[in-house]
């Protein structure tokens, strides 16, 4: 396949995000400007300017009409999909790391790193139809997670969130009452900082990606741990195809392998390995640095990479990307 | 002349249907639609210059870039207009580009090792040399495919350190050779006069680093001939691309030889890279 390659950021790429249509691909990066994209030949169509932090991640409603960002300046902001104004700010006293939009985006979970004082803490908040109607207040505050909390996302029905971080334990809270309700087993979970976590399309299962060079699968009701891939690199990002039973993994490099003689262009690679099967399928190489960020396209058939390197790489599969046997 | 007809005819489209009165017509066009590789056949029948009936094949290979099956929402996006930075966008951005390159789902190299398995876990076993990685060198427990450091040149230390392994385990490869370990140094040699003379050569042996990826064997061998006899060359090859690995080999039979080679061509310019010539094992001399 030919990656189209959008260079559209100068600093490395942090989050990847597609709409519900499939048709825009959302990007967040240090550089404090997220960017959307056309997804099918990668074209840009605007730019979001108004952060003054590295924006960490971003989640778009299912019309694609309102897309919310959160940052390293300490707010999270609000957007017109469509003409990049901005709709509403929420202050925080620290970093936001992760949103995520609700099933019928009425509610909004947000993280916010450890600051000073602070600690790191989940923050549900209301997203009114109407911006102008849109208040500061938060639903809920669940404070206890050690260390950031890189990711959290809403369980089925909302009726949970799950989060995910740098104390490698994942946590299951009532999302009416901010009680915890599940922890992943320490035993079989992750051993180092969990960097990024996704959901199935059905979000009946999770995937979450680890420094500890392995990608553990789980299932978002009873939080028992279903599968493991294990790879050489440290897990930056994660992805699921919502079409085959694949996952693919990308990461980052240990620190001997900073210099290096091989001239070959970006070997940094996305790995695929089969769901069920936990073998590696293959990897797509082409990234100059570390991979940070990875999305499916919901019609599966395309995927993209967003690297250290700034580089978005976007690839359309080869028919017989779908006929792989192992 | 007779045409024998009790031969078995091969179909020759052009001999068949001899119809004088409907010479004229041809056979109509056939369309094979793209099959999975997007291949299309269009064959065509014309008469060409001389009144002949002429086939011509059109092979074409369809190939699309995206599926633009879009939703009306999805439609209506598309005619959006630009905002934020990407306002003053003029044409020649390119911000936007295709890779030059084709990028494949590389496939590890496990199929055959999936299949003979078992018979691979035996062997390793019973005796560990045929476990060396290439790459690495000294490890004996993967596969060359599987080596961590399969993306880089040789860690640099390996050849130091492989004398030392090559004293402790006779499994190690010779110094300097990869993977392949002559019979009088395996395991189980016995005759000292033939690996003394082999040793002796293998203590004549050059490393040359910093190649290009064009280099090959056979030119290093003619870059080092002029020194003197040359009973080995190696260059150590990327399986995948085929290029130099940026590392080689160079056996010589006189260590004078293997002297003055590496004092002239140390830090000689050689397809516009400068070679590092040394000892293949460090000597204190």
């Amino acid at each position: 396949m030919r990656p189209i390659l959008m260079k559209g950021h100068e600093r490395p790429l942090t989050f990847l995000k597609y709409n519900r249509d499939g048709d825009l691909l959302f990007s967040c990066a240090k550089d404090h400007t997220p960017t959307v994209w056309f997804a099918d030949n990668g074209e840009r169509l605007g730019t979001y300017r108004g952060h003054n932090g590295a924006v960490w991640s971003c989640d778009v409603s299912r019309d694609s009409m309102r897309l919310i960002t959160g940052s390293a300046d300490q707010t999270v902001k609000l957007w017109n999909v469509q003409t990049g104004a901005q709709l509403y700010t929420f202050n925080f006293g620290s970093p936001a790391r992760s949103v995520d939009f609700s099933v019928g985006d009425k509610l909004a979970v947000i993280t916010t790193d450890p600051f000073m004082e602070l600690t790191s803490a989940i923050h549900v908040k209301r997203i009114a139809r109407d911006p102008t109607e849109q208040t500061e207040e938060s639903e809920l505050v669940i404070k206890g997670p050690q260390g950031r909390i890189n990711r959290a996302v809403w369980g089925p029905l909302n009726r949970t969130i799950v989060s995910a971080g740098e104390d490698a334990v994942i946590r299951i809270w009532d999302s009416e009452t901010g009680k915890l309700l599940r922890e992943a087993d320490k035993e079989s979970g992750h051993k180092k900082t969990i960097t990024s976590l996704t959901k199935s399309a059905d979000g009946s299962h999770f995937l979450t990606g680890s420094l500890d060079k392995s990608a553990k699968l789980w299932d978002t009701r009873s939080l028992t741990l279903i599968k493991t891939y294990v790879t050489e690199r440290p897990v930056n990002a994660v992805a699921m195809s919502p079409l085959l039973d694949h996952v693919v993994l990308g990461g980052g490099q240990d620190a001997s392998a900073v210099t290096t003689t091989d001239h070959r262009a970006g070997k940094f690679e996305a790995k695929f390995f089969d769901k069920i099967l936990q073998e590696e399928i293959g990897g797509v190489k082409g990234h100059f640095g570390p991979i940070n960020a990875l999305a499916f396209n919901p019609d599966g058939k395309s995927f993209s990479s967003g690297g250290e390197d700034g580089y978005v790489r976007l690839h359309h599969f080869d028919p017989d990307y779908f006929n792989i046997k192992i | 002349m007779a045409i024998d007809k009790n031969e078995p005819s091969k179909l020759r489209w052009g001999e068949l249907e001899e119809d004088d009165d409907l010479d004229f017509l041809l056979p109509p066009k056939e369309v094979i639609g793209p099959d999975e590789n997007g291949i299309k056949k269009v064959i065509e029948y014309r008469f060409n210059d001389e009144g002949n009936k002429v086939k011509i094949t059109t092979t074409t290979r369809v190939r699309k870039l995206a599926k633009a099956r879009l939703s009306k929402r999805a439609l209506e996006r598309r005619n959006w207009d630009k905002f934020g930075d990407a306002v003053r966008e003029d044409v020649g951005s390119r911000l936007t580009m295709v890779s030059t390159e084709e990028i494949l789902l590389e496939r590890p190299r496990a199929p055959e090792a999936k299949a003979s398995g078992d018979g691979l876990a035996q062997l390793s076993k019973g005796g560990a040399v045929l476990m060396v990685c290439r790459t690495c060198g000294k490890k004996g427990d993967h596969w060359t495919s599987k080596c961590p450091y399969k993306d880089l040149a040789a860690p640099v230390e390996s050849f130091v350190d492989k004398p030392a392994a090559a004293e402790t385990s006779a499994a190690a490869p010779g110094a300097g050779k990869g993977a392949y370990v002559p019979p009088s140094m395996r395991a189980n040699a016995e005759r000292t006069t033939g690996s003394d003379m082999r040793r002796r050569n293998d203590e004549n042996s050059v490393r040359v680093t910093n190649l290009s990826e064009d280099t090959r064997e056979a030119d290093l061998h003619e870059l080092f001939r002029s020194f003197g006899a040359v009973t080995r060359v190696y260059v150590a090859m990327d399986q995948k691309t085929g290029t130099s690995r940026g590392f080689g080999f160079v056996n010589f039979v006189n260590r004078e030889d293997a002297q003055r080679a590496i004092n002239k061509l140390n830090g000689y310019g050689y397809d516009n890279l400068i070679l590092r010539v040394e000892w293949a094992t460090p000597r204190t001399n």
